[in-house]
């Protein structure tokens, strides 16, 4: 068996909040303490954070090379960190070239990594997605309307452990004019998970 | 303890359909990979079934690459999982490349 987080979302939300009710009865957590921590993460966890790190990869190869052999070593060079409010996970940054796409996926659950894309999205979530996806990537991408090169090989990579998985993708040509801000513009969450192109 | 595998390693995932919660996912079951990376090391999710309530000793982590045609019988494209050492033994064939 695995652990299927697709329930009912309304049983288990008011679970969670019986259980913070008695945390907080019993005196073990003091009222609101766990809201302002899940506030101060979320206020922190965007796409715009992942967006930074692709766009300083495109502008400094020896920045790149550091963030795809040692993420978590590397992302305090820009602020980032895997921990948040809670025990930091290993990240591994995995690089698109001209060959090779790489996609992501939690088939048993959800793992997605929250500190830089930000709250995953419904579809990264749903049971099509996560079974689709390992089987036929190719087809699931064309869906997302990404027609990649039939030559390009595609490597889907299951969080489906402790390790969180972030996509660099390919800088868009004709590109080379624009500063970092700009090329962190071009970046969305969906060329962070790899179902588009940037 | 020194892990078992290290890269480039040809391991065969456990078939083993467990009764309690696991992190080997069905679809890898069974199947043949290649090791390409050592993460570190994790309690075994699995443990925390058996051991209840001490946290289980961390073991290692590999991350493994599967072809599309040994996992599925078809497809072009690889998936990498990330296994636990207790999901993996040794494999002498590499399976459907």
């Amino acid at each position: 068996m695995s652990a299927d987080h697709a329930g009912p979302a309304t049983a288990l939300a008011a679970r969670v909040r019986q259980l913070e009710a008695l945390l907080e009865d019993r005196g073990l957590v003091e009222a609101r303490k766990l809201d302002r921590a899940l506030e101060a993460f979320l206020s922190g966890a965007s796409p715009a954070n992942g967006a930074r790190l692709v766009a300083r990869s495109w502008l400094d190869a020896e920045f790149r090379a550091r963030l795809l052999a040692d993420a978590n070593a590397t992302l305090p060079e820009l602020g980032l960190s895997m921990g948040g409010a809670l025990a930091e996970q290993r990240l591994k940054v995995i690089q698109n070239t001209e060959d090779q796409h790489n996609v992501i996926v939690c088939t048993l659950c959800s793992c997605y990594p929250l500190a830089l894309l930000g709250p995953s999205p419904t579809w990264y979530k749903s049971p099509a997605y996560r079974s689709r996806v390992v089987r036929d990537p190719r087809r699931v991408l064309h869906e997302f309307g990404f027609m990649l090169d039939p030559a390009v090989k595609i490597n889907v990579w299951d969080a489906n452990a402790e390790s969180r998985y972030m996509v660099l993708p390919r800088r868009p040509v004709d590109t080379g004019n624009l500063d970092e801000e700009a090329l962190a513009a071009l970046v969305t969450r969906d060329g962070l998970i790899g179902v588009a192109p940037v | 303890m020194a892990e078992l595998f290290g890269p480039g390693d040809l391991v065969q995932a456990s078939r083993i359909d467990p009764p309690h919660h696991t992190r080997l996912p069905r679809y890898a079951r069974g199947a043949t990979g290649t090791v390409i990376e050592r993460q570190g090391r994790y309690p075994l999710p699995d443990a925390r079934f058996w051991q209840l309530p001490a946290e289980p000793e961390p073991e290692p982590v590999y991350t493994v690459i599967f072809s599309a045609r040994e996992l599925f019988g078809d497809g072009d494209h690889t998936v990498t999982l990330d296994l636990w050492e207790s999901y993996l033994r040794p494999a002498v064939t590499e399976g459907w490349r």
